[in-house]
């Protein structure tokens, strides 16, 4: 069958319009909604129910908004680490298990304790984020290592990881620290616990039964952070510098190997804060499956918002959304199904960006 | 601790392992990294199980779950080879994809018991002393089948010219482009074979080794640990045949390290306190790491290693015709 | 040599790409069983005729005839049907294939399986029959550039090729390689084969081809003349030119103390063999030392030791540092500037704007950075005015360095490199691919730098630009210095021998040197 047309990709020669990258990944959300409305359609779903109890679940009400905030917390700041060691294309798939290793690692001040317990909650509180940061950044350092060092492929070191993480968090949480032969920790001293507006129920009605918590403060703060070092600060050009081109880093004068290690604890650093957040601001404890898979969209998130801070705090929400919806809506495995559909159309667009789509007659049109 | 059982169990649970990293590795031979693998391997698991289920016919089971995997393989080959995607990202894609597909179409199929793939004896073989019983005594079809595979993809990648070209386009796809071979459509050919394979995989879980349906835990990993292995197996498939069965012989070993008062004459400390065995099931990940340091440091020495075209999209210099 | 048709005839041959005339009414012809050398420096034309010849590009007129028929190529695999082999100057060979693997990628038969042994003892036949020697079974990466080349053309044998060009086959070769690859392609016409080969050393030429063809920017200069008999003073000239060029822009200057000593210095390429052979030479402040050669023989690598891109033995010192195998950092904190070959991979960050492209050197520094941060604004500022003052063609400064042209990449890289005020400048090949007007404009600059007293060592293919803007030429070749003149007395005859393997004593004792 011969088509009247030709479809011609053909390389973009100018610059691209400032809205396109924005533009081409909101279009692949669409459109991998509608692709999800239809395959929920074939297996026998109603797309549109789904749909407006996925908008009350989510954004509905004050409760369910907090919900959704809180769910994008660690999202935040998962997408924040993953962007981080991206633009250096470094790939740090293993921003899961620096989750566990940081929420270990601030657990252990309240479980050791490391600081008296009845010491201010702002001293608890911050030396958990420290320590939580700490817990992240030596996962984060171990790949580096291998990879600056060694030059071994940091997608597997990274991943392997993620399981020593998470059974190393099993062993103390069934083992030593298990409250009464149950897989977790005893819950936390209130004083170890991230402020919540639910706190202040007492002065203000509104806040009752809201458990967002200051976690999302600190990763508005992180965005902040993370948006500063990559536009403003000295260390953000090196990086972008050796992310695009590390032979012209050389040249420059870049040492390449340090930077690779600064920049996995770094990433590793926010993807641990991430767990700290978690284990302090909503469970109050340590016990398994404290993510649901957060270090893994944490890269889509990151894709998604293109490696941009504020991009990362919006997708986050949406994300955090569709983990609230996807909690209550059946089939159980759609949320998953629409993450992988939106990074699957994501990267599809992204050659819009490189190339423009021609549509050229190849028959004269006939009378 | 008895090696005979921990072999034999091994060599099903290896067979899971086998026919993943060896798909990983014929797509990684031509130059194409997916990392999909867990989510084509859980995708073809549920078809498998789902097939079977409604048509009464385990094989009918297979070839849906191959099928469906590689159409999987083949999304992930139109975005690298044709779109230039990056690799990594896409194949981590398909897993989201491949796991949230697997879920949503999956759902009820729990607790469901379909018609299986046999398991049987192999007269004669079966009576040889000690090898007999672990490899030849009540074991699925596919494990025979693996068996036979791998001989056969040796022979294949090595001593034919399909191989030989499968080689040669992951290495320098430019010396086969000047020559005349067609270096995207190979790449698409050997992705949607090796996507097959993962769904083989799956379905080797779902329908023969551990029956059933238990959503995402139905693979727990097995993918992510063939794409580990096929760096482990040097992209070599007797190497990954080896590395498959020794993961799997490992991990029922590691469960069975845990049962027996005494162990090589020592009071097992996993005995008196089970949660020990946290770290012994860190040893295949921590192995795979190790195994990725070694193979780094010796693959410069012997200029042996990755495909040198892998994950580098193929792109023709400019002909001035 | 055979009488009869032509094996190849080539006539009024014109290749013209967007904005350059490749080859310009070129008339080329092979005489069966006869080995013909087509001489000229970088960017002559001869690649490009030779890639028409061998299907790779169309011409834009003219007609060529093999065997006496009229032929039209429109693919390498037309041109392989024709007998028509061609033997690139950078191999494509699957490094960890085996010899006979790599010869049989391709083909259609065997269809599928494949009996190695007996395909190797083919492929050992084929070998006997035409003196070519590799061991079948070896990998690719096993064998020396000599024997990678034997397979190259056992390549083109094992398909039938009766005419074989080979691009630059010595380029890559050690000296006793290069006697046995002569002996290889004259016992390959005694099996009736034809050979075009390309190359721009004299010497070779003179040992083992029967006629040469020379281009000069893409015209012919000499056509078809026989060796016997031929004088190399004049062969260099028909390379090279007869222009001799007047200085006019330059100022009289006493060169100050010395900033860059070289001594002794050896160096490895990529390959393996070694591109320095004990390199030494000296630039002063507000002098610039220009160093002339075809492209190859050892000045990239001579830039890289001397930034910290490449390891090497010998010393480098500037400014009294020894800065010898030191990390690039250390070059640019001594204000070396370095402007490189490479300008895409090595010179600029293609997905990043003009404006992080410019910063490169500087971003540490006031206005741009004070070591914490980076005021984009003032780093804006600071591409602009470059952009400005070196007439940059780019929609912004925002404008991302991949979709510039090659000329306006170079002049982002010039603006960058120059104006960080350094004390040496190592320029390698700055005006290659920019337009009159941009040439200028670059030599301008250099010749501004070094009246504001910098040291510059200046490599260039350009011998125009080298006599226009150096205080001094040396010339290098296989990784020596044949000799250093000063480009008032000198003439470029002087040069061109050198540049083709003559030192400059012996050319001064009026001796021709050995082979």
């Amino acid at each position: 069958m011969n088509l009247p047309f030709d479809i011609r990709f053909e390389k973009r020669s100018e610059d691209n319009a400032w809205w396109l990258p924005a533009a081409t990944s909101l279009g692949a959300v669409v459109v991998a909604f509608i692709v999800s409305g239809i395959i929920l359609k074939l297996i026998g779903g109603q797309p549109l129910v789904v749909g407006k109890f996925f908008w009350e679940a989510t954004f509905g009400s004050w409760a369910t908004i907090s919900d959704t905030l809180v769910k994008a917390t660690p999202l935040i700041l998962v997408g924040l680490a993953c962007s981080v060691a991206f633009k250096m294309k470094l790939w740090n798939i293993g921003a899961e298990g620096q989750f566990y290793m940081g929420a270990f690692f601030a657990s252990l001040v309240v479980l050791v304790p490391i600081v008296p317990l009845d010491s201010p909650k702002i001293v608890i509180i911050g030396s958990m984020m420290i320590m939580g940061m700490i817990g992240g950044a030596i996962w984060g350092f171990f790949p580096g290592f291998l990879k600056a060092k060694f030059n071994v492929n940091e997608i597997i070191t990274t991943l392997m990881l993620n399981y020593v993480a998470i059974l190393w968090n099993n062993f103390w949480i069934f083992d030593r620290w298990s409250d009464g032969g149950f897989q977790m920790t005893p819950t936390f001293v209130k004083s170890a616990w991230l402020p919540r507006l639910a706190d202040y129920a007492r002065q203000y009605k509104a806040f009752s039964g809201i458990t967002l918590h200051l976690g999302v403060i600190i990763g508005f703060a992180a965005a902040i952070l993370v948006w500063w070092i990559f536009s403003r600060s000295r260390w953000g050009y090196e990086i972008k510098l050796i992310g695009d081109n590390p032979k012209a880093a050389r040249y420059a004068g870049l040492n390449i190997s340090r930077n690779i290690i600064l920049v996995m604890m770094f990433s590793g650093a926010l993807a641990g804060l991430a767990g700290m957040s978690e284990i302090s601001g909503v469970v109050h404890r340590l016990q398994e499956r404290i993510s649901p898979g957060y270090g893994f969209t944490g890269i889509i998130i990151a894709w998604l918002a293109k490696l941009d801070p504020f991009a990362v705090i919006v997708v986050s929400i949406l994300f955090g959304a569709l983990i609230v919806a996807g909690r209550e809506i059946q089939p159980s495995g759609l949320a998953q199904l629409l993450q992988g559909i939106i990074l699957f159309m994501v990267i599809s667009s992204d050659v819009l960006l490189r190339y423009k789509i021609r549509i050229v007659r190849t028959q004269p049109a006939t009378a | 601790m008895n090696l005979e059982i921990i072999l034999h169990a091994g060599l099903a649970t290896g067979t899971i392992l086998l026919f993943a990293t060896i798909g990983e590795l014929i797509t990684e031979r031509s130059g194409i990294i997916n990392l999909g693998v867990e989510g084509m391997m859980l995708v073809g698991a549920m078809m498998g199980f789902s097939v079977s289920l409604s048509t009464g016919n385990p094989w009918l089971g297979v070839l849906a779950a191959m099928f469906a995997a590689g159409i999987l393989g083949l999304a992930h080959g139109l975005v690298t080879i044709h779109f230039q995607a990056d690799q990594v990202v896409s194949g981590l894609a398909l897993t989201f994809l491949g796991t949230g597909l697997a879920l949503v179409l999956g759902e009820g199929l729990t607790g469901k018991n379909p018609p299986l793939l046999p398991e049987f004896t192999i007269p004669g073989l079966s009576s040889i002393p000690f090898i007999g019983p672990v490899f030849f005594t009540d074991l699925s079809i596919l494990v025979y089948i693996g068996y036979i595979f791998i001989p056969l993809v040796w022979f294949y990648i090595y001593k034919t010219r399909p191989g030989m070209h499968l080689r040669a386009i992951g290495e320098k796809p430019e010396a086969a482009d000047t020559l005349g071979v067609n270096v995207y459509r190979l790449r698409y050919f050997y992705v949607f074979v090796g996507a097959c394979l993962a769904g083989l995989a799956g379905v080797t879980i779902s329908l023969a080794v551990s029956p059933g349906w238990y959503s995402a835990q139905t693979t727990s990993g097995q993918g992510w640990i063939a794409i580990g292995l096929v760096i482990f197996a040097q992209w070599n498939p007797l190497r990954a045949a080896f590395g498959a069965y020794l993961f799997g012989a490992l991990q029922r070993g590691i469960l069975d390290l845990q049962g027996p008062a005494v162990l090589l004459g020592f009071a097992n400390p996993l005995f008196i306190n089970s949660n020990w065995g946290f770290f012994l099931k860190m040893m295949p990940y921590l192995l795979v790491i190790l195994a990725l340091v070694i193979g780094s440091r010796t693959a410069i020495k012997k200029h042996i290693g990755a495909p040198a075209a892998l994950g580098i999209p193929y792109i023709r210099g400019e002909r001035g015709l | 040599m055979k009488d009869g048709p032509y094996a190849v005839e080539m006539k009024d041959i014109v290749i013209r790409f967007p904005g350059v005339l490749a080859n310009d009414n070129v008339n080329l012809t092979l005489k069966p069983g006869e080995i013909h050398a087509l001489l000229g420096e970088n960017g002559a034309g001869k690649s490009t005729l030779m890639n028409v010849l061998s299907g790779l590009y169309k011409q834009t007129s003219g007609t060529i005839k093999v065997q006496g028929e009229e032929v039209n190529f429109n693919s390498p695999r037309d041109a392989i049907d024709k007998g028509i082999g061609m033997v690139h100057q950078h191999f494509m060979l699957v490094p960890v294939q085996t010899v006979t693997e790599n010869i049989l990628i391709g083909l259609d038969t065997p269809k599928f399986y494949m009996n190695m042994n007996k395909l190797d003892e083919q492929i050992v036949t084929l070998q006997e029959k035409f003196g070519l020697q590799v061991d079948p079974k070896a990998l690719i990466w096993q064998l020396s550039v000599g024997e990678q080349q034997r397979v190259e053309i056992l390549k083109t044998l094992y398909r039938g090729a009766d005419i074989l060009i080979l691009d630059e086959p010595t380029a890559v070769l050690a000296p006793q390689e290069i006697d046995e690859f002569m002996l290889t392609m004259r016992s390959l016409v005694d099996q009736g084969k034809s050979i075009i080969f390309i190359s721009h050393k004299l010497q070779e030429v003179e040992e083992v081809a029967d006629r040469i063809t020379v281009l000069r920017k893409g015209v012919v200069t000499a056509e078809g003349i026989e060796i016997a008999g031929l004088d190399r003073r004049k062969l260099a000239q028909l390379m090279v030119g007869r222009d001799v060029i007047f200085s006019v822009a330059k100022s009289e200057q006493e060169p100050g103390d010395v900033v860059l000593s070289v001594r002794d210095l050896k160096a490895e390429n990529n390959k393996g063999v070694p591109a320095l052979r004990g390199v030494s030479l000296e630039v002063r402040a507000g002098e610039t030392l220009g160093i002339a050669g075809v492209s190859g023989n050892g000045q990239s690598e001579l830039a890289e030791c001397i930034t910290g891109l490449r390891e090497a033995q010998g010393s480098v010192k500037i400014g009294g540092e020894e800065l010898v195998n030191a990390h690039p950092m250390k070059a640019i904190k001594a204000n070396v500037s370095h402007i490189p070959e490479d300008r895409t991979h090595v010179g600029t960050a293609p997905n990043l704007s003009i404006t992080d492209n410019t910063i490169m050197k500087c971003y540490r520094t006031a206005p741009i950075g004070n070591g914490v941060t980076v005021n984009r604004s003032n780093a804006r500022t600071y591409a602009r005015e470059l952009k400005e003052s070196y007439d940059i063609l780019a929609p912004g400064v925002s404008t991302l360095a991949r979709k510039l042209s090659g000329g306006n990449l170079q002049k982002v890289i010039l603006a960058r490199e120059i104006s960080s005020d350094p004390n040496l400048i190592v320029a390698v090949q700055p005006t290659r691919g920019l337009d009159v007007g941009a040439i200028e404009a670059v030599q301008r600059v250099l010749l501004a730098q070094r009246e504001a007293g910098t040291a510059i060592l200046l490599i260039s293919e350009e011998l125009e630009e080298l006599f226009t803007l150096s205080d001094r030429i040396a010339v290098i070749f296989e990784g020596e210095i044949m000799g250093t003149v000063d480009p008032r007395d000198a003439d470029v005859d002087t040069i061109g021998l050198m540049m083709t393997g003559t030192r400059l004593e012996d050319i001064q004792k009026g001796v021709e040197a050995q082979a």
